[in-house]
C-alpha cells in the first residue's frame, strides 16, 4: 500500500510538471503576446517597457523564467500581467462558486444517470427503455453552450422561471443559491446524464448474462435484490471510474457554463485571462485543474480496488 | 452454404437495423444540404456567405422592406417571400444571408469533424500499435505522454493552443500555416482527442499479439512492421471503423466549443459554432440565429452517434467494444466537453 501511495503520488508530481512545461512553451511561441508591454499599460513607452524587461526578468533565458513563474504560483505570490492582481487569490475567490456548481452537477447526473441506466436496463427493449436511449443520445449529442444559451433565453428572459444575474453564495441565503444555479446545473448534467446512463445500461445487460446471476436467482432471490445487489453493484464498477476522470475535466465545461450563466467562478476567470492571453493565470489554473483530474485519477484507482476485491493495489496502473 | 465475410455479414447486420439507417439517412441529407451551398448562395439566394447587405432592401411580396433596420436590427426569416433571398433572415448588423451562412458554416464544421477525427485516428492506431507490440520501454513513453494531454482539462488545452496559434500562426520548416487557417483547430482538435482513441486500441493490441497467428506470421519472418501494419491492423479494422465514426460527433462538438469561445474557426471562415457565438450576441432579439445553427449541430452530431451506435452493433454483435474501451479508463465521449 504504501510503495502504492508512494509510486503514484510520484506519477502525480511528473504529470503536473509536465503539463506546467507545457502551457509554458505554448505561451512563449506566441509572437504578439509581450509580457511587458502588457504590464506597461496604455502609456508604454520603449523605456518603461525596457526597465519592466529587466525588473521582471523576462529577458532571463527560458528555463529561468520558467522557475520563477512556477515559484510565484506555488508560493502565492504569483500576478496577473494585465491587471497586477494577485492570481492565486482570484482562484480562492472563484472556487466556491466553480465547486458549488461542478458538485451540484456531478450529484445530478450521477442520480439520474444511474436511475436512467437503471430503468433501461431492467426493461431492456421495452418503450421505457427505448425513450430513454433517445433521451441519452440526445444528450450526449448536445453542444453546452447551446443548451445553456436556450435554456438562459427562453426560461430565464423570456418566461422569468429562474433569475438572471450571478452567483449567489450559500452562506447569504441558500434558497436562492440553488435557484441561481438550477439551469447552469442541468446544463452541464445532460451530456454526463446521457453518456453513464448508457454505459451502465450496457455494462448490467452484459453482468445480467454473468453466472453468479444465475446462482443468486437460483437461491430465491427476488428479482429486485437480484438487480440491485448483484447486478447494478458490480456495474457501478466502470462508473466510478469514468466519474473520477470527468469530475476532473469539469473544470473545463465550466468555462463555458460560466460564461453564459455569468457565474464569477474559475471559470470565468480563465476565460478572461485566455482573452487577454495573460500567462500567469492561465498557467494556474491549468495546473489547478490537472490537479484535480490527477487527484481524482488516484482515487479512483483506490476506489477501484475497494468496490472490487479481485483488484489489487499496486496492478491497478497497468 | 457459401462462405461469407464478416464485412458482409456486419453489411447485412446494419441493412437490418432501421433506426441507425433512418439516422444514416439524415446524415446524408445534411451532407447533400451543406454540399449544395454554392448552388443555393448563387441561383436563389444571389449572395455569398460573406457579402454584407447592410443598406440595401429586399422585395417581399412586392414591398421593400430594409435588411438591417434602423435599430441594427436584421430582418427575419422571409421563407420564400423574397424568392428565397434571406430565407432565414440576415445574420445581424452586417446584413449577411443566414441561410448562405447556414450552409456554408456546416460545410466547415463537418469538414473539420471529419478531418480532424481521421487525425486522431490515425495517430492512435500508430501509437495503439507501436505501443501495444513493442510493450516495454516505448509502451511507458507512449502511455507517459498521453497521461500528460489527459490530465488537461481538454477545453483549455484547446483554447490556449487554439489561441496561441490563431495570432501567431504556425510555422515548423517549410510548413507555413497562417493564424486564421482551417488547419489549425482541425490539428488542435485531432491531437486532444488521441488518447482517449489510442488506449483502447492499444489494449486490443496487446490482447491480439498473443495470438497464433501472430507468431505464425513472425515465425515465417515477418518483420515487426509487417507483422503491425499486415497482421494486426485488419484486425483493428472494426474497431477503428467505430472510433471514428464517434469521433467525428466529438471533434465537431469540440470545434463548436473553441468556435464559441473565440478560438476556433476564425474569420473570413465560419462554422456553426462560430454562428451560434454571432447569434448569442442577438439572442433576445433575434432567438433563431441562436436556436438554428445549434438545432442543425445537434442534429448532425445525433445522426453520427446513432449512426456510430448502429456500425458498433453490426460490427461487434456481442457489444464488446464498449466494454474494452472502458476497461481503459474513458471512451471518448466522457471528457467530451
Amino acid at each position: 500500500m504504501a510503495h502504492f501511495a508512494i509510486r503514484r503520488l510520484a506519477g502525480m508530481i511528473a504529470v503536473l510538471f509536465a503539463v506546467s512545461v507545457l502551457v509554458f512553451a505554448i505561451f512563449n511561441v506566441i509572437p504578439s503576446a509581450d509580457p511587458a508591454r502588457q504590464l506597461a499599460g496604455r502609456s508604454a513607452n520603449p523605456q518603461l517597457i525596457a526597465s519592466i524587461t529587466k525588473e521582471w526578468g523576462f529577458d532571463d533565458p527560458l528555463p529561468r523564467q520558467y522557475l520563477t513563474m512556477m515559484e510565484n504560483i506555488l508560493t502565492g505570490k504569483v500576478v496577473s500581467y494585465e491587471t497586477r492582481e494577485n492570481v492565486d487569490e482570484r482562484i480562492v475567490e472563484g472556487i466556491p462558486a466553480t465547486f458549488s456548481l461542478c458538485i451540484g452537477a456531478a450529484v445530478i447526473w450521477m442520480f439520474f444517470g444511474i436511475l436512467f441506466g437503471y430503468l433501461s436496463a431492467v426493461r431492456a427493449g421495452g418503450l421505457l427503455d427505448r425513450a430513454l436511449t433517445v433521451v441519452a443520445v440526445t444528450g450526449i449529442s448536445i453542444p453546452v453552450f447551446w443548451l445553456a444559451a436556450i435554456l438562459l433565453n427562453y426560461l430565464t428572459y423570456r418566461l422569468e422561471l429562474f433569475p438572471s444575474g450571478s452567483y449567489v453564495p450559500l452562506t447569504e441565503s441558500p434558497l436562492e443559491w440553488a435557484n441561481h444555479l438550477i439551469l447552469p446545473w442541468v446544463t452541464l448534467a445532460v451530456i454526463f446524464v446521457g453518456f453513464y446512463s448508457r454505459v451502465l445500461r450496457s455494462n448490467m445487460l452484459d453482468a445480467m448474462n454473468e453466472d453468479y446471476v444465475r446462482t443468486a436467482r437460483a437461491k430465491g432471490l427476488s428479482e429486485r435484490r437480484v438487480m440491485t445487489r448483484h447486478v447494478l453493484r458490480n456495474s457501478l464498477v466502470p462508473i466510478v471510474t469514468l466519474f473520477g476522470l470527468d469530475f476532473g475535466a469539469l473544470l473545463g465545461g465550466a468555462i463555458v457554463v460560466e460564461g453564459i450563466f455569468n457565474i464569477n467562478g474559475i471559470g470565468q476567470y480563465a476565460y478572461e485571462s485566455l482573452i487577454n492571453l495573460d500567462l500567469p493565470p492561465i498557467m494556474a489554473i491549468t495546473l489547478f485543474g490537472a490537479f484535480f483530474i490527477v487527484l481524482f485519477n488516484a482515487l479512483v484507482d483506490i476506489a477501484y480496488a475497494y468496490l472490487d476485491p479481485r483488484v489489487k493495489l499496486g496492478e491497478t496502473a497497468q | 452454404m457459401d462462405g461469407r465475410s464478416p464485412w458482409y455479414l456486419a453489411y447485412r447486420r446494419l441493412r437490418h437495423n432501421r433506426v441507425a439507417l433512418g439516422f444514416g439517412a439524415l446524415l446524408a441529407a445534411i451532407v447533400v444540404f451543406v454540399v449544395a451551398a454554392p448552388l443555393w448562395a448563387d441561383h436563389v439566394a444571389g449572395t455569398g456567405p460573406n457579402a454584407t447587405h447592410t443598406t440595401e432592401r429586399v422585395e417581399v411580396d412586392g414591398e421593400p422592406r430594409e435588411v438591417v433596420n434602423r435599430e441594427g436590427e436584421p430582418v427575419g426569416p422571409l421563407w420564400l417571400g423574397a424568392g428565397g433571398k434571406f430565407f432565414l433572415g440576415a445574420d445581424g448588423r452586417l446584413g449577411r444571408d443566414e441561410m448562405v451562412r447556414l450552409m456554408y458554416g456546416g460545410r466547415t464544421s463537418l469538414f473539420i469533424g471529419v478531418v480532424a477525427a481521421s487525425i486522431t485516428v490515425l495517430l492512435a492506431t500508430i501509437l495503439g500499435l507501436l505501443a501495444g507490440y513493442y510493450g516495454g520501454r516505448i509502451d511507458g513513453l507512449i502511455a507517459r505522454a498521453l497521461d500528460v494531454v489527459w490530465a488537461f482539462p481538454v477545453t483549455l488545452l484547446g483554447a490556449a493552443l487554439g489561441l496561441a496559434l490563431a495570432t501567431g500562426g504556425l510555422g515548423i520548416g517549410p510548413l507555413q500555416i497562417s493564424g486564421e487557417s482551417l488547419w489549425i483547430p482541425i490539428l488542435i482538435i485531432g491531437v486532444v482527442y488521441t488518447p482517449y482513441v489510442t488506449r483502447p486500441l492499444r489494449g486490443q493490441v496487446l490482447a491480439l499479439r498473443e495470438k497464433e497467428f501472430v507468431e505464425a506470421a513472425v515465425s515465417q519472418g515477418s518483420g515487426p512492421l509487417r507483422v503491425m501494419f499486415g497482421e494486426l491492423l485488419p484486425n483493428l479494422l472494426s474497431t477503428i471503423i467505430v472510433f471514428f465514426a464517434i469521433s467525428v460527433a466529438n471533434t465537431m462538438l469540440l470545434e463548436s466549443m473553441l468556435s464559441f469561445l473565440g478560438v476556433g474557426v476564425q474569420p473570413p471562415n465560419t462554422s456553426w459554432g462560430t454562428m451560434i457565438a454571432d447569434g448569442f450576441e442577438l439572442i433576445t432579439s433575434a432567438p433563431l440565429l441562436t436556436v438554428i445553427p445549434g438545432a442543425m449541430l445537434l442534429l448532425t452530431v445525433l445522426s453520427v452517434n446513432v449512426f456510430a451506435d448502429g456500425l458498433r452493433d453490426a460490427l461487434d454483435p456481442r457489444a464488446k467494444l464498449r466494454l474494452e474501451a472502458h476497461a481503459g479508463k474513458a471512451e471518448p465521449e466522457g471528457t467530451a466537453i
